[in-house]
């Protein structure tokens, strides 16, 4: 790994009302490093996220490289059938100009620009299928061309073929468009293909380094509380 | 006779704005899954009514103050508790409703609880407007926030929303239009004006854009509709406001997206 840090987070701490959410985490990215936060449910990996973007009080530092511009896929947004909001109407809250919305939707995979135009655009973006919602989403984080994206997993709603392909999607924009990537992911496949670098959260860092290297049985025992079964399993895939 | 004195334009034209007003907010509220919330707080206005006629005021004021309260009770509960404001809304108005009914002076009690648009005058009038010009005006600033937070309360921050900031504004503004409409429809059937035309535009809109239109347009109609029935029929115009919602919502389930 090269370059400078684009991120360097020194003792980061959470709390909500007492209760410890996050504790002592030190960690840093580099320029176009796709960097995995695994642990399991309720280790605070969302938490993190959202210390990330100031969207919750932490104390320690985090420190962004000057003028970076942040791009952010929620694990939970709220998109029922009977929404009344077109796809339109949801890129417009960001960017008016049709053309930068149309680039946007083809370079998450959405190509055919009459398609676009004449039924992905007036559609309302509850009737579209969980796979295609999620790109819609990536593709709203990605309009304005952020530096760094952050991408929370969504824990339901997408089948695993669907998935895959999203993370190949995530994969050639990152390589595209050169930015870096810090996701969630509660698949360790998924951790092994695409990132370079992984920090284990469960309330503090568990370890942190490379997937191959920091992904052993000990620490993995350590992160989920005992349960390699889960990790065996994700490899019998 | 002058336009502005007289008493059937002073109706209409009170009629239709806090119909278009309505429409409008309840289209966000059935956005946030409020829909129930214009029906409780509007039953808290009854004691500030109450109040406000014993002490000779406008109960107009009388009405604003009690929501206020309401509200920021609602916004204080929704942030600082994990307890099901569901019960507790439920219980602390249908109590401030039966305060309400006990001190009420008897001969204004049922013109606060079905409303009476018939005894409007010009000064009313005034304050409808311009309240609700200041409604809209709030609305054209929050309201983009507003439907990004349905959707994700923390995409909606990560695009620098501030959610707690705008929801406490929306409260604010239900209550306003809620303490305006009290004239028109009273404290029963207020809740019923706020969500019954939105709910008809939800029925046959996709973009958020028709939805918003039609729901203000279906608030206004009805309004229109119901004073021009009630003075056809000699019946109590508030009730026909609100069955002329109902008749509106019925039809667009014929044509449900």
């Amino acid at each position: 790994m090269s370059g400078e840090p684009i991120l360097t987070v020194e003792n980061l701490g959470v709390k909500f009302d007492n209760n410890e959410v996050l504790r002592g985490l030190n960690f840093f990215i580099q320029k176009e490093d796709v960097l995995a936060i695994v642990g399991p449910n309720g280790a605070g990996k969302s938490v993190l996220l959202r210390a990330l973007l100031g969207l919750v009080p932490y104390s320690g530092k985090i420190n962004w490289a000057p003028g970076i511009k942040i791009g952010y896929v929620p694990q939970k947004f709220n998109i029922d059938k009977d929404l009344p909001l077109s796809v339109e109407e949801f890129f417009k809250f960001k960017e008016k100009k049709l053309e930068k919305i149309i680039s946007a939707l083809k370079s998450v995979g959405i190509t055919d620009e009459h398609h676009i135009e004449h039924h992905i655009l007036k559609q309302r973006l509850g009737w579209l299928s969980g796979g295609q919602i999620q790109r819609i989403l990536i593709a709203w984080s990605i309009i304005d061309n952020p530096d760094v994206l952050l991408f929370d997993e969504p824990t339901a709603g997408i089948d695993v073929g669907g998935e895959e392909t999203i993370y190949n999607l995530l994969k050639k924009l990152k390589d595209e468009r050169g930015f870096t990537v810090l996701l969630i992911s509660h698949d360790l496949n998924i951790v092994y293909k695409y990132a370079n670098s992984v920090i284990c959260v469960n309330k503090e860092m568990v370890c942190h380094g490379e997937p191959n290297t920091v992904l052993d049985p000990a620490s993995l025992a350590k992160l989920y509380g005992g349960e390699t079964s889960f990790y065996k399993h994700e490899h019998n895939h | 006779m002058n336009i502005i004195t007289n008493p059937l334009f002073l109706q209409f034209l009170v009629g239709i704005t806090i119909g278009l007003g309505a429409g409008y907010l309840g289209s966000f509220m059935i956005l946030k899954r409020m829909s129930l919330v214009g029906d409780a707080i509007s039953h808290v206005a009854l004691p500030g009514i109450a109040v406000a006629l014993i002490f000779k005021i406008n109960p107009f004021l009388g009405a604003f103050a009690a929501l206020l309260l309401a509200v920021v009770a609602i916004w204080f509960l929704e942030k600082k508790t994990n307890l099901p404001s569901e019960t507790l809304v439920g219980i602390f108005f249908a109590l401030s409703l039966a305060v309400g009914i006990l001190i009420t002076p008897q001969p204004e009690l049922l013109e606060a609880l079905f409303g009476d648009i018939t005894k409007i005058g010009p000064f009313d009038a005034l304050i409808t407007l311009v309240l609700t010009v200041i409604m809209f005006l709030v609305m054209f600033k929050i309201h983009r926030g507003l439907t990004l937070s349905v959707i994700s309360k923390e995409l909606a921050q990560s695009m620098g929303v501030n959610v707690s900031k705008s929801s406490f504004l929306f409260l604010l503004l239900i209550a306003l239009v809620v303490a305006l409409g009290l004239k028109v429809v009273g404290v029963f059937l207020m809740g019923a004006l706020v969500i019954v035309p939105a709910a008809a535009a939800k029925n046959i809109s996709i973009s958020l854009g028709d939805f918003i239109k039609l729901s203000a347009f279906f608030g206004g109609i009805s309004a229109l509709g119901g004073i021009l029935l009630a003075n056809y029929l000699n019946l109590h115009p508030g009730p026909i406001v609100v069955l002329t919602s109902g008749a509106i919502f019925l039809l667009t389930l014929l044509f449900k997206k």
